[in-house]
């Protein structure tokens, strides 16, 4: 069973600080979605106006089209799991699995077999009558999702579970909560700042800055087709070129730049004589010349090789970088340190944004 | 005079018989590394330190109670037959409480207060508790953080009154014709003023007052470091408050609140000025009992006596409360 979330407007302040701000979505029951941005960006605040532990400013948060105005978080159908776990130390595997079950009046034989159909499904057979601090890492996660799913929540909060995880274990993790997700079929909310994860597991995501919601929609779209400055320098790697726009039409838009005009995709209108940001990312470039306004002519001041790519540090405008990064596959010459270079990006894959704010390097 | 000349050797016996040993152990593995004590700090330092070790320990700590151990197997006597024939090892001051030496009756008396002081403790110490758990917790998760320091502030300032003003401030305000009573006729919800001295209210206010902070501060430090968000997660879970703090906060609190009980029930229980000051006209306090030994008649031996059956008494029934709530005595001291 799932419930879709449903923010209507929902504003949060902490005194005179606006942490989210005017946030309208409408999550989807069933659905896994994410939410990305940098540490303060009013993530965590939606998270917790969602389970209840915040109510909001202003506006309204509905779950299964019900109104959660006045309800805590203890009457509410989410299950939250903090970035800390907050599994309860002096108890055991099993009783901190089924310790929501205990508190709604569950009979011992109710909870233990609960608590055994859980260990199953999160792969930890016979180790209910362990201490939380005889786990692993990754077995602790695993435990917290099971705790929070006892209580057979219509959504599951995730606050950045995964944070605390080595690298190889966090990307194990994303495959395991990923199909988690898809067995148990409620919606997810998911909480991070890191890209990889919104990216990989997410159905969609919400980009945040500064307590606004950016984008809302799949990877892909966030990923190729950003609506703002911001989502096109936080996720992933970008290359922006600002200047005045020269010339624009429905199709693409070409900008004054250091290097001359530039062009790229005019997906949000910009007008002859805007301030725009031209993006271009780095695998989007290719070492060689290309049409006249799509190429670059700079100096290479350093490559690093990173095994299956290698990125190629070029002289930007003002005091910034171009990265570019190339594939093994081309075997095209790349230039080395101190060489002038020419560089060149398809002008389908640059995209014209208006000028605004971007993510912090 | 054999007896506590015996009693007074018996520490430089055991000093004496550790060094011995410590001497052996070191003949026997010896380890060319290992530098002396007098090596490590020189023969000053070293000295010194053992000097003030070999005081604190032996003549502040051990000395003064085993005199008093002495002295409650000892009759009493006059100082000229001290030492005399009549001096011999006794038990009859721990007898006399709970025969009367004088016409072998049960020693109703002595014991009846006993077990009020006791009980009366243990009742203090509910009621601290009670008072100082919501308190505790608040100024150790809830509150912020310049709400904490007033409530510190406002804890911590009653204590630098002294003891006997603080409990005949109480008495005033407690007695028959006192603000209290005159309030309460006033209002009119009582027509006679209520004896609150009388029936031992303001000995329960009086004690537990006195020993808020005992009862405060390792519930405070206990509380304080628990993660908010396992309160939160309980929340979330569906736990109602009162299920939180049985499941989550008081099983993590319990060594806090087991230091703090055992402290209010110990310093209760040992208590003199409160239940003297504020105790009801017919409430015998048992270190009142105590105390009139030593003062009143100078049967030191007597008075000691009772003391050790207090002090008895009241480990082991801490040690039973320590088994039963399964907390280990070393981490009461935490």
């Amino acid at each position: 069973m799932s419930a879709g979330v449903e923010l209507d407007h929902v504003t949060v302040r902490f005194g005179h600080f606006t942490a989210v701000d005017n946030a309208t979505l409408d999550i989807r029951g069933g659905e896994f979605f994410s939410f990305l941005g940098p540490s303060g960006c009013g993530k965590t605040t939606i998270l917790r106006t969602v389970s209840g532990f915040l109510d909001p400013s202003e506006g309204k948060v509905r779950i299964g089209g019900q109104d959660m105005t006045g309800f805590g978080p203890n009457k509410r159908p989410t299950a939250l799991i903090f970035q800390n776990l907050a599994l309860f130390p002096l108890m055991t595997v099993a009783d901190n699995i089924t310790y929501g079950l205990r508190v709604r009046g569950a009979s011992r034989a109710q909870r233990d077999k609960k608590a055994q159909e859980l260990l199953d499904l999160i792969a930890l057979p016979d180790q209910g009558k362990k201490l939380v601090s005889e786990l692993s890492g990754g077995q602790k996660q695993r435990v917290a999702i099971a705790r929070a799913l006892a209580v057979q929540p219509k959504v599951l909060l995730l606050d950045e579970p995964l944070s605390a995880l080595d690298l190889k274990l966090r990307q194990h993790m994303r495959n395991e909560l990923r199909a988690i997700q898809q067995q148990v079929g409620i919606t997810f909310i998911y909480i991070t700042h890191d890209q990889g994860e919104a990216l990989t597991m997410s159905d969609r995501i919400a980009v945040m800055s500064d307590g606004v919601i950016q984008q809302v929609s799949d990877g892909k779209s966030v990923y190729d087709l950003p609506d703002t400055p911001f989502v096109a320098s936080f996720v992933g790697e970008n290359n922006p070129f600002a200047g005045k726009v020269l010339s624009a039409d429905q199709t693409g838009a070409v900008i004054e730049t250091p290097f001359g005009p530039l062009r790229g995709r005019n997906l949000k209108n910009v007008k002859p004589g805007d301030k725009a940001i031209l993006f271009v990312r780095p695998e989007s470039f290719n070492p060689v010349a290309g049409e006249a306004d799509c190429t670059i002519a700079t100096e290479t001041l350093s490559a690093a090789f990173e095994g299956n790519a290698t990125h190629v540090f070029l002289k930007g405008p003002s005091k910034k970088v171009i990265t570019m990064t190339v594939g093994r596959h081309g075997g095209l010459a790349l230039p080395s340190a101190g060489d002038m270079a020419t560089i060149s990006y398809d002008p389908a894959m640059g995209i014209v944004l208006p000028d605004g704010k971007m993510a912090r390097e | 005079m054999s007896s506590r000349l015996l009693v007074f050797a018996l520490p430089f016996v055991v000093i004496a018989i550790f060094w011995l040993m410590a001497k052996r152990e070191s003949k026997l593995a010896h380890d060319p590394t290992h530098k002396s004590f007098f090596e490590r700090n020189g023969a000053g330092l070293g000295i010194t330190f053992i000097l003030l070790v070999a005081f604190w320990s032996l003549f502040l700590v051990t000395l003064p109670y085993l005199y008093m151990v002495v002295e409650s197997f000892h009759p009493k006597l006059p100082p000229a037959q001290r030492g005399g024939p009549d001096d011999v090892l006794t038990i009859a001051q721990y007898k006399s409480f709970f025969v009367t030496p004088t016409d072998g009756t049960p020693n109703t008396n002595h014991m009846g207060a006993f077990l009020f002081s006791i009980i009366a403790s243990v009742a203090v110490t509910a009621l601290n508790f009670a008072i100082c758990y919501p308190l505790a917790y608040y100024m150790a998760q809830a509150g912020t953080i310049q709400k904490v320091r007033l409530i510190m502030l406002g804890l911590i300032v009653p204590y630098w009154v002294n003891e006997i003003l603080r409990a005949f401030s109480l008495r005033l305000l407690l007695a028959s014709r006192g603000l209290i009573n005159q309030m309460l006729m006033g209002l009119g919800i009582t027509d006679t003023p209520i004896d609150f001295l009388g029936n031992n209210t303001g000995l329960y206010v009086g004690l537990s007052y006195a020993y808020l902070l005992v009862m405060v501060f390792p519930l405070y430090n206990a509380i304080e470091s628990l993660d908010k968000n396992q309160v939160e997660a309980a929340r979330d879970l569906g736990a109602p408050w009162w299920k939180i703090h049985r499941d989550v906060v008081m099983p993590y609190a319990k060594p806090g609140i087991a230091s703090g009980c055992t402290m209010v029930f110990m310093l209760s229980a040992g208590s003199l000025a409160a239940p003297q000051f504020l105790g009801g006209p017919r409430t015998l306090w048992f270190t009142s009992i105590v105390y009139d030994f030593f003062f009143q008649s100078f049967n030191w031996p007597r008075g000691a006596a009772y003391a050790f059956i207090l002090l008895a008494a009241c480990i082991a029934f801490v040690m039973l409360m320590l088994r039963l709530f399964k907390v280990s005595l070393g981490e009461t001291i935490r």
